[in-house]
């Protein structure tokens, strides 16, 4: 069934002249007049996202910590002692599939809190249930949220003018970590590869943070600059860079598993123990293309003399103003490759993202 | 609303043609469909001299968005391309009708661009998609 759910901010979105669009069953924004002009202000400045679409979900009980040691590849316990900090982890299923990719906060020990994708919220939801049983742990989504991401140079100095008796506290928040106050949840994290700040605040208030926000110059940005950010930034998207039949050790994150300690159990460790001692057969990779056009999702890529694999995800990058992609490919080494976009295979260069760090090429 | 100038002609695809004095026609994509695209990062033209047959694909314009084909209005040879697209795409979001033309043809038939639709059955089209 075609769903179509509004955020807490739909109104202001239209009162700001978005052009919305479906997205995975949500209303959203995909730009307000210019994707490329919105995209600039987030490297140069600042802009803000509406992310309400994603799922909070708050874990609670005293077996919190050790249902999200097996529940996850990464490690919680990296986060021991360090309330307020944060941890990228991959969901897997039991063949080492990627079900999502979320933030997990660790607020203190009785409560962690997830931010999972729009797209996967069901799905996440049921397979986190279905285990949480065995660990007594409530598992509540927190629909009584909206969340903006504030992103840009300047994001944070001008969510810290909106603040007044958290100013000082929000201001020495450490990057990947998060901040509970009375009546928001601050974390500087984004997806952007720009600093800020993703704000999880009631929707009742979302459309005066929205206003205040606007009033303090941060420009409103779609889902469209958010896509360019992201890629631009070598940051993965699921459903395009991994899935449930993608291994994390194909789509670049292996960095997100924790082996070690050896005998912590967690869902999909035997599979992905296997593929990592027989070492993946393919890699996630970036390509800048070296010629006129634009590189796109599911464009075939050939390298000589290794073989053929796929572009993941591409577009136009408005910061470097040329193509650029992320593709599964065989392993290799080399340092260039074609890619074919309507039946013209184009020469493209390979490189290891990020494509822009500090609003600058990093190849 | 978008701009749907009434002595131009156009195909309900979203290209437009406009008839030149030396006897080619001149095609690009109207108003509405640049909109719809949104920032527009790359334009592939067709060679000087391919022979188009008419609602044949023979340009890409490609918004940072998407990509979306172009179609041949009327059958006929291109005779020119505009080649400032090239640098400057965005003049297609600009000037869709003006600078941001896509190119020109030497029509088989110039008889075929009065069967086009006028100015208002194509902007009856665009109320029925929006």
């Amino acid at each position: 069934m075609k769903q179509h759910n509004r955020t807490p901010l739909y109104d202001a979105h239209l009162a700001h002249g978005a052009k919305m669009v479906d997205f995975a069953g949500w209303q959203m924004p995909i730009h307000y007049g210019s994707q490329l002009e919105e995209h600039h202000q987030v490297r140069r400045a600042a802009g803000m996202f509406d992310v309400s679409h994603m799922g909070v979900v708050d874990l609670h009980g005293s077996k919190a910590r050790d249902y999200l040691r097996y529940m996850l590849a990464n490690d919680v316990a990296k986060l021991d002692g360090q309330p307020g900090k944060a941890l990228y982890s991959c969901l897997l299923n039991e063949q080492g599939g990627v079900i999502d990719d979320l933030i997990v906060y660790h607020m203190d020990h009785v409560w962690y809190r997830l931010v999972i994708n729009a797209g996967n919220r069901e799905r996440d939801l049921g397979w986190l249930l279905r285990h949480a049983g065995s660990f007594d742990v409530d598992v509540v989504l927190r629909d009584d949220l909206a969340m903006i991401a504030v992103q840009g140079p300047e994001a944070r100095a001008r969510v810290h003018s909106l603040l007044r008796d958290d100013q000082e506290a929000v201001g020495k928040l450490a990057r990947f970590s998060a901040l509970a106050l009375d009546r928001s949840f601050i974390a500087r994290t984004g997806y952007t590869g720009e600093d800020g700040y993703e704000m999880m605040i009631d929707a009742e208030e979302a459309e005066d943070w929205w206003h205040a926000l606007l009033d303090a110059g941060v420009v409103p940005c779609g889902l469209g600059a958010r896509d360019t950010l992201r890629l631009e930034a070598g940051m993965n998207l699921h459903g395009h860079e991994m899935d449930e039949n993608t291994s994390p050790l194909v789509a670049a994150l292996a960095w997100t598993i924790a082996w070690e300690p050896v005998d912590r159990s967690f869902i999909g460790r035997k599979v992905l123990d296997n593929e990592r001692a027989a070492g993946p057969t393919q890699q996630l990779i970036g390509l800048v293309l070296e010629e006129k056009g634009v590189l796109r999702a599911g464009q075939a890529v050939i390298i000589d003399g290794v073989g053929e694999g796929q572009t993941t995800s591409g577009s136009f990058s408005p910061t470097l103003g040329q193509a650029i992609a992320l593709a599964r490919v065989p392993r290799n080494q080399a340092e260039h490759c074609q890619v074919v976009i309507r039946g013209k295979a184009l020469r493209a260069r390979i490189v290891k993202p990020p494509f822009v760090r500090h609003g600058k090429a990093t190849f | 609303m978008s701009n749907i100038p009434s002595e131009l002609k156009y195909n309900k695809s979203h290209e437009w043609v406009r008839r030149e004095d030396d006897g080619t026609v001149t095609v690009g994509i109207t108003d509405h469909a640049q909109d719809l695209l949104g920032d527009m990062v790359y334009v592939e033209l067709p060679e000087v001299g391919r022979e188009l047959a008419a609602e044949e694909e023979c340009a890409v314009v490609e918004s940072v968005k998407a990509a979306s084909d172009v179609y041949a209005p009327l059958t006929g040879e291109v005779v020119a391309v505009n080649e400032a697209l090239e640098d400057s795409p965005e003049i297609v979001n600009q000037n869709p009708y003006g600078d941001g033309w896509l190119f020109r043809i030497q029509p088989a038939d110039i008889a075929a661009v009065e069967m086009m639709l006028d100015a208002e059955a194509y902007a009856a089209i665009v109320a029925a998609e929006s």
